[in-house]
């Protein structure tokens, strides 16, 4: 018995000084966005296989916070949903860089009784559904692009994020970008004064509601919706195709953006050209000093997301996340070679 | 001089160093406690001064709450903060007292106990699994059975019209009456167990029935303590923010239904603090959190007047 207890003693003991020597890696903190979360942390116990030397403690606080701790320095990388505006990366003390990691989109979820996966939908109908214009199911504007759909006459119910999320902010990115009078009257932004529906916390929050509620309509990350099995609306994208929401959809979103991509990767993926580019779709970035304030942690950092271009990126699928396309790695791997 | 007041000068006089050493730590825990409470009210203040500035009373009596143009106005979160609670507390307090009155006078010893250790199990239930039978069993029975209902046959009054969404005031009332039940009935309980046993067998030996005993012996005895416990329970409602936030459809408007979805003001602080990149924003949400600890501490210095005044009218029974 007592022989037991030491066992278990020592044991505890030597556990003990295994964590002390891991205190002894290098230790690089990050925060920021919640919506990465989940490949970030897979990325980080894959790396952690490779370079033992290096560890990674990432927070999901949100994309708000993770800026807030980047530009105070509290975080050796932020992350976050949302580009930086001028007047945020001015207010940092060194200069920032984005870097795109994967992608994500947003699926437009519904519960309409007798209606299957897969209702077509245009971007004047979404405007139109979350201004209030749009009311009932029925409405000529969506039977007219789905024939033998049997709609019926009944009132929409909109549902959307009450929590402040890189989603709403992708979706009325989204909303800006195809309708004039949204963006005078609401605007794009993580948390928007909506001028109708309900408001459900997070993604399960919205696809409870929906679920619940017969003839509702609502948007959630396209991770979620798969991994949940909800049906999803197919969009008509900027060059007039209807695609599905999916992966490939999603990469091609960005792909279609390549030739205009900024250098420092400030741009909004929404309605991008490209017959197959879903027009919902946004890239999520890490934001790290180009001239980080300890080097040895910024030499780790460099080493690290070379990795995930490389290797990394083969991750993001089977988690749900697009992954960048080929040409905008290449431009990455540049930028990040200019990180010292 | 009273009794109390001669010990306390006993013991000064006589200068005991351990005494004054224990009497100098409970005095800075007292002041720890104190200064913590200011500290907060300074900082929420200091990071609110950006809203304050701009908006002044505006921001209290404003309906507008707009983050893209930088306009706040926060009526609609007070709104649904205190009609929600003070609903709550109304339906909360007869079924407490009740079920505090069942365990200790009327059931059998046994059933009491039993019935007193589930309620107390109800407390230990985190919010977020009430926020999560919320939405998926309590939201689509509301929805599907008993808003329904009441729009069919009370539709006349404002106060049940509307679609029926499940989520709203309705379903944000009573989360939070399930919330607070358990807290005001074990406190109540404590407070009925306190009535001395003399009280009730004067009662009785008038001739008193059960409920009359009830009425004259034991509700006036623990009328202070009782309302004690609302308050405490009251604090608790105002203050809940993942379950109510889960149900009550998050939408700021200022609507007599109870069908309709509301919003309240710890809802809006967790709904959006996590991601405000602006100033301003995070400065709004400051202020909300300022005016909550103002109410909450106007309700409870109010409930501590309304104490004061039941226990200075009666004329006899000791203190709880």
């Amino acid at each position: 018995m007592f022989k037991q207890m030491r066992n278990t003693i020592a044991a505890m003991l030597a556990v003990c000084s295994m964590a002390g020597v891991a205190n002894a890696e290098i230790l690089i903190n990050g925060a920021g966005a919640t919506f990465p979360y989940p490949i970030y942390s897979k990325w980080f116990s894959e790396y952690a296989k490779i370079d033992p030397s290096v560890k990674f403690n990432y927070q999901s606080i949100g994309s708000g916070g993770g800026i807030k701790q980047i530009t105070e320095q509290t975080v050796d990388f932020g992350a976050s949903d949302k580009f930086l505006t001028d007047d945020q990366l001015k207010a940092a003390p060194g200069k920032l860089v984005h870097i795109p990691t994967v992608m994500g989109a947003v699926v437009v979820t519904y519960n309409v009784p007798g209606v299957k996966t897969g209702l077509k939908l245009t971007a004047d109908d979404i405007a139109g559904i979350y201004l209030g214009k749009i009311t009932t199911w029925n409405d000529p504007k969506i039977a007219a692009i789905n024939p033998g759909v049997n709609l019926p006459a009944k009132p929409i119910i909109v549902v959307h994020r009450s929590d402040g999320s890189g989603t709403t902010a992708i979706f009325t990115d989204y909303l800006s970008n195809v309708s004039p009078e949204w963006k005078d009257k609401v605007g794009m932004g993580t948390s928007v004064k909506w001028p109708a529906g309900l408001g459900g916390k997070g993604n399960e929050g919205v696809a409870g509601q929906v679920k619940n509620t017969a003839y509702s309509v609502g948007y959630v990350e396209l991770a979620y919706a798969f991994g949940n099995k909800l049906p999803y609306a197919t969009l008509k994208n900027r060059d007039g195709h209807f695609v599905e929401p999916s992966i490939k959809s999603t990469t091609a979103a960005a792909a279609g953006a390549a030739k205009h991509m900024p250098s420092d990767y400030r741009i909004s993926l929404v309605n991008q050209p490209g017959k197959d580019a879903y027009p919902i779709a946004g890239f999520t970035w890490l934001l790290v000093y180009e001239h980080p304030k300890d080097a040895v942690k910024g030499k780790k950092m460099v080493e690290f997301l070379r990795w995930e271009l490389k290797k990394g990126q083969k991750l993001a699928a089977p988690l749900l996340y697009a992954p960048l396309p080929h040409n905008v790695v290449k431009m990455v791997e540049k930028t990040i070679a200019g990180i010292k | 001089m009273s009794h109390d007041e001669q010990v306390r000068d006993i013991d000064s006089a006589k200068g005991i160093s351990g005494d004054r050493i224990f009497k100098m730590i409970t005095l800075g825990f007292a002041f720890s406690i104190i200064l913590i409470l200011l500290l907060i009210t300074v900082g929420m203040a200091v990071e609110s001064i950006p809203t304050l500035k701009l908006f002044g009373w505006k921001f209290i009596t404003g309906s507008d709450w707009d983050a893209v143009q930088g306009q706040f106005g926060a009526l609609p979160y007070i709104w649904g903060s205190i009609v929600s609670s003070l609903l709550a507390i109304l339906i909360a307090t007869p079924l407490s007292v009740g079920t505090a009155l069942f365990i200790t006078e009327i059931a059998p010893g046994k059933l009491g106990g039993a019935i007193a250790s589930l309620v107390e199990l109800l407390a230990a239930i985190p919010s977020v699994i009430y926020g999560l039978w919320g939405i998926l069993v309590m939201a689509p029975w509301l929805q599907h059975t008993v808003e329904p209902f009441l729009s069919d046959h009370f539709g006349f009054l404002p106060f049940f019209r509307g679609a029926p969404y499940g989520v709203g005031m309705l379903a944000a009332v009573f989360i939070i009456m399930i919330m607070i039940i358990p807290i005001i009935t074990s406190i109540t309980k404590e407070v009925l167990l306190a009535v001395p046993r003399s009280q009730k067998e004067a009662a009785v030996a008038l001739g008193a029935t059960r409920w009359e005993t009830i009425r004259m012996a034991v509700l006036p005895y623990g009328r202070s303590g009782i309302l004690g416990a609302v308050v405490l329970g009251l604090g608790r409602a105002i203050g809940e923010t993942m379950a109510v936030t889960m149900v009550i459809g998050n939408t700021p408007q200022i609507s007599l239904s109870l069908l309709a979805p509301a919003y309240t003001m710890p809802s809006v602080i967790a709904n959006e603090f996590a991601e405000a990149s602006s100033k301003l924003h995070s400065a709004a949400l400051m202020e909300i959190g300022l005016i909550l600890l103002v109410i909450t501490l106007i309700i409870n210095i109010t409930a501590r007047v309304l104490i004061w005044g039941v226990t200075r009218q009666r004329t006899s029974g000791g203190q709880i």
